[in-house]
C-alpha cells in the first residue's frame, strides 16, 4: 500500500470513527492540543487502525504518537 | 437561610419524547390526545412478543452536539442534553464561561436503566470480535450517572451533581431531590430529570419475560389504556425532560417566568415485591399522604393528579386505591385524574419528569390532559380519568405520581405560582 493511500484511509478513519473535522487532519497535527483527541479517543484510533489496515499495535508503541504524521510512519512501517 | 424558607419554582422546560421535540408541540399533541405508539423500528421485533413501541423518530443529536461528542454518548444521554439545552434556555440561564456562577448551579438526573444501547453493543462486540476489540468509551456510555455527568460538563454546572435510580420512579425523585437542594439553601439553581432510551431488543424481551408490556401489536396507539377495563401491559417509551427549579427569590430578582412552585415531595416503599405494587396501595399512599403535608396541602386542595397509570391491569388497580386512601373517598371521587402514558407510553426512569412538566402545564394553561384509549370502566377503576379528551378547569394544585420496581413510590405537587 502506497503511503498517500494509507494517509487517505488514516484521515477517513479519523473523520468517521472520532468524528473530526477533516480540514483540522494534517501530518503535523498533535492529537491532544490540535485535534483534542483524548487518551480514550487514542485507544479508539488504534483499534480502528488494527482493523483497518490489518495491524497489530502494542500498547508501548503506541504511547509514544503524538502527531498523526507519526502514526502514519508506525502504519507504514508495520505494513513494509 | 434555614431549611423550607426557601421556597423552589419552575423556571424551564424542556423535552425530547414520542409526541414531539420540544416542550410546546409535545404539549399540544397531549392535549389533543394524539398517540406517540407504533410499530418498533429500532430493531427487528421477528423474535419478541411485543413488536410495538412508543419511539422518538428522526431523533438527530447532532442538533445538540458536535459529531465528536454526539458520538461518545449513548442515546439516553443525547436526549438529556437536548431537553436540559431547551430548559436553560427557557428559563434564560447560561453558565458556560462564567465559573463563578456555575458552583450554583447543581444537576439531579434519573434514570431507570441508563445506556442500554451501548451495553448491548459492547457485549455484542465482545462475543463477535473478543475482549481486545470492545471500545473504550462503552463504561462511560453505559453508566446511568452520564446523563447528569455530562449535563454538567455541557452546560458547566459545577454544584452538587448526583443520580437517582429508582427504576421508574428514578426522574420524580431527581425533581423532588433537587427541589430539596434548594430548599436548603445548597444553591439557587438546579437542572432537574430523567432520561431513558431502552427500546432494544434485549429490554423487551425481558419485560415480555416479566409479563409487564402490552402485546396488543396489531393496533399500536390503542394499546396504552390506562384504567380501561381492556388493559394488557404498559407500551415502553423513550426520551427526555428537564426541569429547571430555581429558588423563589433568586428567580424573582431575575424576573424569570415562573411556571409553578414546587410544594410537595413524598416518598415511601412497598416493602412488598420487586415488580407488583402492595395490593390496596397503602404505600403509594403514603407516598402521596407525605408529599401533601410536606405541600401543607389537604387531599380535597388536588386539583388534578397526573397518575402513574401504567396500563398494567395490577398498577392501575392500585394506584385508584391508593388515591382514594391519601385523599379521601369524597375529594378522590371528583379529582381529575389522567395518565398522559396513555400517548407518550411509558419513558420509565424518564416518565416522572416528563409527566411533572405535563403536570406544570396543565397548571399553566389550565387544562387537564385526557387519558386516551378510555372504552370501558373497570369495576376497580372507578375514578375521573379525564376519558379521551382534555378537560378546561383551573388547576392550583396538581401532583404527579411515580412508582418504580423495587416498590419505590414517589409522589410530588406543583401549584399555581402566587401572583
Amino acid at each position: 500500500m502506497e503511503r498517500a493511500e494509507i494517509e487517505s484511509k488514516f484521515t477517513e478513519l479519523l473523520v468517521s470513527e472520532l468524528g473530526l473535522d477533516a480540514d483540522k487532519i494534517n501530518p503535523g497535527a498533535r492529537f491532544e492540543e490540535d485535534l483534542e483527541v483524548d487518551s480514550l479517543g487514542v485507544v479508539e484510533l488504534l483499534m480502528a487502525l488494527e482493523d483497518e489496515f490489518d495491524v497489530t499495535i502494542p500498547d508501548e508503541e503506541a504511547e509514544n504518537l503524538t502527531t498523526v504524521g507519526e502514526a502514519i510512519d508506525l502504519v507504514v512501517a508495520k505494513l513494509a | 437561610m434555614a431549611r423550607h424558607d426557601r421556597r423552589v419554582v419552575v423556571t424551564g422546560l424542556g423535552t425530547v419524547n414520542p409526541l414531539g421535540a420540544d416542550v410546546e408541540s409535545s404539549w399540544a399533541a397531549a392535549r389533543s390526545g394524539v398517540s406517540g405508539v407504533g410499530p418498533i423500528t429500532a430493531f427487528d421485533v421477528s423474535e419478541t412478543v411485543t413488536k410495538i413501541a412508543a419511539e422518538i423518530p428522526n431523533f438527530d443529536p447532532h442538533d445538540y452536539l458536535e459529531k465528536k461528542d454526539a458520538r461518545r454518548l449513548d442515546r439516553y444521554t443525547q436526549f438529556f442534553v437536548a431537553s436540559t439545552s431547551q430548559a436553560l434556555e427557557d428559563a434564560g440561564l447560561d453558565y458556560r464561561g462564567d465559573d463563578e456562577a456555575a458552583t450554583e448551579v447543581g444537576a439531579i438526573v434519573g434514570a431507570g436503566l441508563g445506556g442500554m444501547h451501548s451495553f448491548i453493543e459492547g457485549l455484542d462486540t465482545l462475543r463477535e470480535r473478543g475482549a481486545a476489540r470492545v471500545n473504550p468509551l462503552t463504561i462511560t456510555k453505559l453508566i446511568p450517572n452520564m446523563a447528569a455527568g455530562y449535563a454538567s460538563i455541557e452546560f458547566n454546572l459545577q454544584g452538587p451533581t448526583n443520580c437517582t435510580v429508582t427504576a421508574c420512579a428514578a426522574s420524580a425523585n431527581a425533581i423532588g431531590d433537587a427541589a430539596e437542594m434548594i430548599r436548603r439553601g445548597i444553591v439557587d439553581v438546579m437542572v432537574a430529570g430523567g432520561s431513558e432510551a431502552v427500546i432494544v431488543e434485549f429490554a423487551v424481551a425481558a419485560f415480555n419475560s416479566s409479563k409487564a408490556l402490552s402485546t396488543r401489536n396489531e393496533e399500536p396507539t390503542r394499546a396504552s389504556r390506562p384504567f380501561d377495563a381492556g388493559r394488557d401491559g404498559f407500551v415502553m417509551g423513550e426520551g427526555a425532560a428537564t426541569l429547571i427549579l430555581e429558588d423563589r427569590d433568586h428567580a424573582l430578582a431575575r424576573g424569570a417566568t415562573i411556571y409553578a412552585e414546587v410544594v410537595g415531595y413524598g416518598m415511601s416503599s412497598d416493602a412488598y415485591h420487586v415488580t407488583l405494587p402492595r395490593p390496596g396501595g397503602a404505600g403509594q399512599a403514603r407516598a402521596m399522604t407525605m408529599a401533601l403535608k410536606d405541600a401543607g396541602l389537604e387531599g380535597s386542595d388536588i386539583d388534578y393528579i397526573n397518575a402513574h397509570g401504567t396500563s398494567t391491569p395490577a398498577n392501575d388497580r392500585t394506584e385508584t386505591a391508593a388515591i382514594k386512601t391519601a385523599l379521601g373517598d369524597e375529594a378522590a371521587s371528583t379529582v381529575a385524574i389522567s395518565s398522559t402514558k396513555s400517548m407518550t407510553g411509558h419513558l420509565l426512569g424518564g416518565a416522572g419528569a416528563l409527566e411533572a412538566m405535563l403536570s406544570v402545564l396543565a397548571i399553566r394553561d389550565g387544562v387537564a390532559p385526557p387519558t386516551i384509549n378510555y372504552d370501558e370502566p373497570d369495576p376497580d377503576c372507578d375514578l375521573d380519568y379525564v376519558p379521551n379528551v382534555e378537560r378546561p378547569m383551573e388547576i392550583r394544585h396538581a401532583m404527579s405520581n411515580s412508582f418504580g420496581f423495587g416498590g419505590h413510590n414517589v409522589a410530588l405537587i406543583f401549584s399555581a405560582p402566587e401572583a
